[in-house]
């Protein structure tokens, strides 16, 4: 691995001013740590933000549920509040990786990081989520660009991402055996006046299925989706699964998550 | 460089490293410390699983200068009075292990598993154990070792 400098910040100020086009921001470093052991990533400086505890915690509303950027999977998956106000969260932050993986890894890290097979950016775009930075808020319609990226801007730092709570919800996740990410992994929530079908894994970022939802806004039974024929041309074709089996997979979850609300 | 002040398995350690240097590497070249093993180097074996502040983690994808002023266990600091721990008793009774690379590792996840959980199911043994992978495949005794240890802990 290559050389450079570490931080460790004491409030978001600092770790914003030491921010530049060759830093990243360290949280649970899952990822970014053996990213950058495989050189798919180099910096000058390494910022870890772990020890800023204003990033940190769950909090809950009536109508929301706020989680601080570096609070742990682990910490989510066993959170009662969160078990009780969205119990579809917790579930997806327990099937994370392996229990060493949420020991350390973030929600803040996992969104930043948009990786098109990762498990929170679907939670996001269901639970019209909305990701509180340093400098504005976001709405996570807005947040993921593409494969890898997303809106935030140089020394732009998630503090926290507040979930809206559904009146019902589940998540469906088809996970590769060896590093437990989505190959597929469909997160369903049924919201007041829509019903929000978000899938991870099946195409180059996580992404709406306009038509699934519309479908199970109007008529919210697994039988409202039968026999819908889902467009496999933009979809991820791997060692692991083929475009046409992940079309089917996202149906085939989009059901069983409906059957299990 | 960095200093990395850590308790190790009960002693005090401070050591000036490179900012780069990796919890795995620090444990194994820097205090020989060589019971950690490194498997795949990616995270996904477990081979390296160690303890930080009594949770298990792997070594391989932390920084060294992340765990500064943390406590952490491998699996020399099992050791008490020269006996075993429970859990390597119970490895070593059920033929939990036949090449012995990944048996760091397990023994370490699996000491964490039953601070969490004092009687596991099978099936949450075989959850819990997912990031830890024996290439001799030797899983029914790992379970069966788990299991012994539960009964014993």
């Amino acid at each position: 691995m290559k050389t450079f400098n570490y931080h460790t910040p004491k409030d978001v100020k600092e770790a914003s001013k030491l921010a530049s086009s060759s830093s990243a921001f360290l949280a649970g470093g899952m990822t970014s740590v053996p990213s950058m052991k495989l050189g798919l990533a180099t910096y000058k400086d390494i910022i870890d933000i772990k020890h800023i505890k204003k990033l940190s915690g769950i909090k809950v509303s009536g109508k929301s549920v706020t989680i601080g950027a570096t609070t742990k999977h682990v910490d989510v998956a066993t959170s009662k509040e969160v078990k009780k106000a969205i119990p579809s969260l917790a579930k997806l932050a327990g099937g994370i990786g392996d229990a060493q993986v949420r020991n350390r890894g973030t929600v803040g890290g996992s969104i930043a990081n948009n990786d098109p097979s990762a498990c929170y950016p679907s939670a996001c775009m269901a639970l019209n989520a909305i990701i509180h930075t340093n400098n504005r808020k976001i709405e996570a319609s807005k947040f993921f660009k593409g494969m890898f990226e997303t809106a935030l801007k140089k020394g732009e730092l998630i503090e926290a991402v507040e979930f809206q709570i559904p009146e019902k919800s589940n998540y469906q996740k088809h996970p590769n055996p060896a590093s437990r990410y989505a190959i597929v992994g469909v997160y369903l929530a049924k919201h007041k006046k829509e019903v929000n079908v978000a899938v991870t894994g099946a195409k180059s970022s996580v992404y709406i299925d306009k038509d699934l939802s519309k479908k199970l806004s109007s008529s919210f039974s697994s039988s409202a989706i039968d026999g819908i024929e889902l467009d496999s041309s933009e979809m991820n074709s791997d060692i692991h699964a083929s475009g046409e089996f992940r079309a089917s997979l996202v149906l085939t979850y989009a059901k069983k998550a409906v059957e299990a609300c | 460089m960095t200093k990395v002040t850590i308790e190790v398995n009960g002693k005090k350690v401070s050591k000036d490293v490179p900012d780069h240097t990796i919890l795995s590497v620090f444990l194994r070249d820097n205090l020989n410390l060589t019971g950690t093993h490194v498997g795949c180097d990616t995270s996904q074996c477990g081979a390296c699983v160690v303890h930080v502040n009594g949770k298990s983690i792997k070594s391989c994808s932390t920084l060294a200068a992340d765990v500064d002023g943390s406590t952490v266990t491998t699996i020399e600091g099992l050791v008490k009075d020269g006996k075993m721990h429970p859990m390597q008793e119970a490895f070593k009774k059920m033929h939990g292990l036949q090449c012995g690379f990944c048996t760091p590792g397990m023994v370490m996840s699996a000491i964490d598993l039953l601070q969490n959980k004092k009687k596991p199911s099978d099936s949450e043994i075989r959850e819990w154990l997912e990031g830890n992978i024996c290439r001799c495949t030797g899983y029914q005794n790992i379970v069966a070792a788990v299991k012994e240890a539960a009964s014993k802990m």
